[in-house]
């Protein structure tokens, strides 16, 4: 069974889909305890997953790797490594708790949008586990579908609109990725006389630089559409104002790092030089990003769109660390699409309370919220202090790593970058103050209930998460270190990228050495 | 007891960890009794350690404890550790004593509010990161109390926020206070590529290796540090959040606006002394925006009317001595005048308060006046505090002070102008003080009649403190007697381990090299006395016996004293230039960047694509005689195609 976990995490969701197909629709109440049991299934496997996981192993774990259409080359292929790792635990807990957070929310068409939502558990999954670029396209394209009815079908006033906003822009880059999947696989079978979709064994493979420009401009598309990078960000505050809050929870936490994920796994060991050559287009958008998102966040009206827009900024973040191209910018970025997972998904399950006892978002509708939920407020607190980056919350531990590795690449960068941890507090405090302190000066506010303990349980995991990375990455980094090392050594292994000792690419410092044998020194001193 | 270091910080975090989990759950004495008992162990635990430092031979003082390893990425490392030397021996005692009397004298003054438990849940979260502050052995675990305390002093300024006004002043304070942190990062980053570690020990040992002294490496990280310093210290050009801060209960603005947090810039710099030490131009800019942060508040501290606001302003001002100290190389003098400081400012902002709560909350000094008979141990001890701020021999602001303006014209990075201004300083503080204290305790009395019937003295929970605080203002100077009285600095010798290394950099800068000779430290010394003796003579005329000449002046300069009325219209002016301006950049973002031009561009290639769409469905008219006219086109076109090629 160790040897099949990976399958079992993934398809265990679609699992439980079929089983919904079988219950008759109007049993709204066995719909939601199968979903629930399914998705805590789901995450408890996933557990299990970290539990047996090697933190310190170079490589692939836990590889299955079965041919499938020998002609074509395709393999059922999946293998994880700690990147993946982590994505898929924060996958099924953010699964679970947007399940447990729709029972109330939901109310027409219960049975659809379970399996929806399980489809995609399973979709998002597969991405992560997938070894075997023929899969991973699969998957990717999978989760589309359940997303789109969960926008359109559940979705607020405009779902329509956003829905197909969503799906056309994810479309169009997924086609180009498409286009050069096919060059890559011949390519390869003229390179090695055979076909493969394996990414391990096309990472192998020799590109000629156009070549590696290209794809990886067609690669980069697919994935900066869905990061989203500036400027191709603006399906995802329609998309997050008219989805449910699950849909919200789910695009944020988790569909938005399929993105970065496909920079990191894909673009990065596959097209090393390309990645090179694209640092800084890439960067100076994740800068426009950072400081892009921030500014539109501190003037939006909806809270929903706010935290959209805050997202743009932070998945900018992630970017700009990523192609920091040193350890310490990687795995804060890896660490980041993590907190990002919990700091936004917390947020929006939280809008999503209050939008349901008040059926707006507007911020202007609230005030004085402090005094009538205080419960509610001190997380609300937490929350918004781990998205601005607080010390001891999970957000400073990436968001410091990414400004370090980025100090050290390139010094502007940085300055520009942490200039957003300003702006950060800005539109984020601003929003706190206007709907939780003043007077309750809107009629409606005054009877609003504090949090119910279904409420308090799904906010709860996710609060213990902020501190826990906040106060003990360790074990995380742990897991991300070795993985980030790997990247950087496949983006090596073409022997036209350099990397230093301490894995960074294009070092700035000259005398790197001098410095090394300095700390050494002090190290031997110091005991 | 020394493994029990960990204790000082952890025992107020259990507090607020028992308090705020119960919130609303625990009776108001076991509150109580968590809130100030957590901080009374600290204190206690703070006072063993100290004597066990002490116990040990000068160069073996320091104790470091490494708890966890808590971010590891690369050759990155930091770790959950403390490290206990003189200094943060000193900043431990003053943080966890003046905590400690806070708390107590919170008890009294925040007895009615219904935010009783909230409050004290939130004091022991500040005295954790405090302490966090003081005793962390690398920056970075600083930073981690740095923002602590910036998040401690947004919840309490803003602890009454259904007024709009503390919401927004406690918005303000975390807002400016980011703008410092920015620097304080760019500063780390520098340090840690650099050096290669972000710990206190290590860089003291490898950075006079890596940085050329007075290079321009270490003068942008020292003047990236201070950047932090200025947000936190209230310092020229970030200080505008700490007047709104006095938004936040009283016992909050002696606490955290006065004797401690503000002071974090402070213990910062004199903490990475080694560092400034290389850099005699960041020394320089340092010392320049101290001296002009001290005379430019004390000038508006002259003309505000609210109590609280001109002790603020006076906090200001007191916090540009401690940086001009520290600018002119004596970081002692500087850490010094930090504790005095804590000592009368926490004294006067809680005899504010004794004075705000006899007033049913009136902050507003010209509705008071006479009210020295109706609270008398606030009256003495306040003026015990007033004596010592301005410099009265004996007490201990004159001993402090006096030392920072002999430094800062005797070291070898002062200067005469530095003096002047100072001296100055000095002046304008004795005399806004006694206005302060003449407005406040003599002369007409003022209020209506209601809150005259209301006037009493505070409880013992409240006069206790501010009774031992004035015994501490007076007698906490003497420790740090100058030489020419014949006395011995114990204050210089028992900062002198942290400090020797820093001292040793420039050998080459003879510290006292501007001819310090005792005649004309004696000097300076008597005619700063003077300058104090004839503030408070004036004031005295002004606003005691001839109050009609006060008003008459003010008429007279109208025009300046509107101009410190509203302190210099700097609010006003950073509105102008740099939120509004952000707003509408912002808005224009969202509006026409992100709506029109980049939404317009896909909305146009899609209305383009179903244009074409129709133009191609148009050709699908089903009338086979235009399919059969197509067709033959076509076929003339392909033929004529190939015949060519």
């Amino acid at each position: 069974m160790e040897s099949q976990i990976l399958t079992l995490v993934t398809f265990f969701p679609l699992l439980g889909a079929a089983l919904l197909l079988l219950v008759p629709k109007e049993r709204h109440d066995s719909i939601k305890s199968i979903s629930l049991i399914i998705s805590f299934i789901t995450l408890l496997l996933s557990f299990w997953l970290y539990a047996m996981f090697e933190p310190l192993a170079n490589g692939m774990q836990f590889e299955v790797n079965i041919p499938w259409i020998a002609s074509l080359g395709i393999s059922y292929h999946l293998g994880i490594d700690g990147i993946s790792l982590l994505l898929i635990v924060l996958t099924t807990v953010l699964n679970l708790l947007a399940i447990l957070a729709s029972f109330n929310s939901i109310t027409e068409g219960v049975k659809g949008y379970y399996i929806s939502m399980l489809l995609l558990a399973t979709g998002m999954l597969g991405v992560f586990c997938s070894l075997d670029l023929f899969m991973f396209y699969v998957f990717w394209e999978v989760m589309l579908i359940p997303m789109y009815f969960i926008i359109g079908l559940w979705g607020g006033v405009r779902r329509i609109y956003a829905a197909i906003k969503f799906v056309l822009f994810t479309m169009f880059g997924s086609l180009l990725m498409l286009v050069a999947i096919l060059y890559i696989l011949f390519e390869y079978h003229s390179f090695a006389g055979e076909y493969t979709f394996d990414m391990i064994r096309l990472a192998q493979m020799p590109l000629g630089h156009q070549a590696q420009l290209w794809l990886f401009g067609a690669f980069a598309l697919a994935f900066a559409i869905k990061v989203p990078l500036w400027p191709f960000h603006t399906w995802l505050p329609d998309a997050h104002v008219e989805a449910p809050t699950a849909g919200s929870v789910i695009l944020a936490g988790v569909l938005l790092k399929m993105g970065t994920y496909g920079f990191i796994r894909i673009c990065m060991p596959m097209f090393p030089e390309a990645t090179v050559t694209f640092v800084p287009y890439i960067s100076v958008l994740s800068l426009i990003a950072i400081v892009y998102g921030a500014l539109v966040a501190m003037v939006q009206k909806d809270v929903k769109s706010l935290v959209a827009f805050s997202s743009v900024s932070h998945m900018g973040f992630v970017m700009l660390g990523l192609f920091a191209l040193n350890l310490q910018g990687m795995e804060g970025a890896v660490l980041q699409m993590i907190n990002h997972g919990v700091s936004t998904g917390a947020l929006f399950l939280i809008v999503g309370m209050i939008y349901e006892r008040r059926h707006t978002r507007l911020i202007e509708q609230f005030g004085g919220l402090a005094k009538v939920m205080p419960v509610f407020s001190v997380v609300f607190l937490i929350v918004t202090l781990s998205s601005i980056g607080l010390p001891l919350t999970n957000g400073f531990v990436g968001e410091f790593l990414i400004l370090l590795g980025t100090f050290k690449a390139n010094v502007w960068y940085a300055v520009i970058a942490a200039s957003g941890v300003i702006l950060s507090a800005c539109y984020m405090l601003w929003m706190y103050q206007r709907i939780f302190y003043g007077k309750v000066t809107n009629k409606e506010n005054e009877g609003l209930l504090d949090l119910s303990i279904r409420e308090k349980i799904v906010v709860l995991p996710l609060l213990l998460l902020v501190f826990w990375i906040g106060i003990y990455p360790k074990p995380l980094l742990d897991r991300i270190e070795p993985a980030v090392k790997q990247v950087i050594n496949q983006m090596g292994r073409s022997g036209t990228v350099k990397f230093d000792e301490d894995f960074s690419i294009e070092p700035v410092l000259a005398d790197r050495a001098a410095e090394h044998e300095l700390i050494v020194n002090v190290e031997s001193e110091g005991k | 007891m020394a493994e029990y270091l960990y204790l000082i910080p952890i025992l107020p975090l259990a507090g607020f960890i028992i308090n705020g989990l119960l919130l609303g759950r625990l009776p108001k004495p076991v509150v109580t009794l968590v809130g100030c008992g957590s901080v009374a162990l600290s204190l206690a635990l703070s006072l063993t350690l100290f004597f066990e430092l002490k116990a040990l031979p000068a160069d073996a003082r320091m104790i470091e404890q490494v708890l966890f390893t808590w971010i590891a990425s690369g050759n990155f490392h930091v770790s959950m550790g403390l490290l206990l030397d003189p200094l943060s021996a000193v900043m431990i005692l003053v943080v966890s004593g003046v905590g400690f009397l806070i708390h107590v004298y919170s008890v009294g003054y925040m007895h009615k509010d219904p935010g009783y438990g909230r409050f004290f849940t939130y004091l022991n979260l500040f005295t954790f990161s405090m302490l966090t502050l003081v005793l962390a052995d690398n920056f970075l675990l600083m930073f981690v109390g740095w923002e602590g305390v910036g998040l401690c002093s947004y919840l309490l300024i803003g602890f009454w926020y259904h007024k709009k006004s503390a919401a927004d002043a406690g918005k303000k304070a975390f807002i400016v206070n980011r703008i410092g942190d920015f620097g304080f990062l760019l500063g780390m980053f520098l340090i840690f590529w650099q050096v290669g570690s972000l710990n206190f020990v290590d860089i003291n040992a490898i950075a006079p290796s890596v940085f050329i002294a007075g290079g321009g490496l270490i003068t942008l990280t020292c003047l990236l540090l201070f950047v932090g310093a200025t947000g936190k210290s209230a310092q020229i050009p970030l200080f505008v959040w700490l007047p709104d801060a006095m938004e936040g209960p009283t016992p909050v603005s002696a606490l955290i606006h006065a004797a401690t947090m503000v002071t974090a810039g402070v213990y910062m710099i004199a903490r990475s002394n080694v560092l400034y030490m290389m850099s005699p131009d960041a020394l320089f800019v340092v010392a320049v925006i101290g001296a002009m942060t001290a005379l430019f508040a004390a000038t508006i501290g002259l003309a505000q009317n609210d109590i609280k606001r001109v002790l603020a302003y006076s906090t200001v001002s007191q916090l540009g001595y401690m940086f001009l100290a520290c600018g002119v190389a004596a970081f002692t003098a500087g850490i010094f005048h930090l504790m005095t400081h804590a000592f009368f400012k926490a004294l006067l902002f809680l005899g504010s308060g004794s004075v705000i709560h006899a007033m049913s909350d009136e902050q507003d000094m010209r509705k008071m006046g006479g009210l020295k008979k109706y609270i008398p141990v606030t009256y003495w001890t306040f003026l015990i505090g007033t004596l010592a701020i301005a410099g009265i021999p004996g007490l201990s602001g004159f001993f402090s002070k006096d030392e920072i303006l002999w430094k800062s014209y005797s070291s070898g990075f002062g200067h005469p102008v530095f003096w002047v201004i100072g001296f100055a300083t000095a002046g304008l503080t004795a005399f806004y003080m006694f206005r302060l204290v003449y407005l406040t305790f003599h002369g007409r009395e003022r209020m209506d009649d209601q809150t005259k019937s209301h006037l009493h003295e505070s409880p013992k929970s409240m006069t206790v403190p501010l009774m031992v605080l004035a015994l501490l203002s007076i007698v906490g100077g003497w420790i740090g007697m100058p030489h020419i009285l014949g006395a011995t600095n114990h204050f210089e010798h028992w900062l002198e381990p942290v400090m020797a290394q820093g001292k040793g950099m420039i050998d080459t800068h003879a510290l006292m090299s501007a001819g310090g000779n005792a005649g004309l430290e004696w000097g300076l010394m008597i005619a700063s006395v003077g300058l104090v003796l004839i503030a408070i003579f004036i004031a005295r005329m002004f606003y005691n016996r001839k109050p009609e000449l006060a008003t008459a002046w003010q008429t007279r300069l109208s025009g300046l004293h509107n101009l410190l009325l509203n302190k210099y219209y700097v609010d006003e002016i950073y509105g102008a230039v740099i939120v509004r301006p952000t707003v509408y950049f912002s808005l224009f973002l969202w509006k026409v960047v992100d709506v029109v031009l980049i939404d317009g561009l896909i909305n146009g290639l899609a209305v383009i694509y179903s244009d074409l769409s129709e133009f191609v469905r148009r050709g699908q008219s089903g009338r086979v005689r235009t399919y059969a006219t197509l067709f033959a086109v076509g076929v003339v076109v392909l033929i004529a195609v190939f015949m060519r090629g």
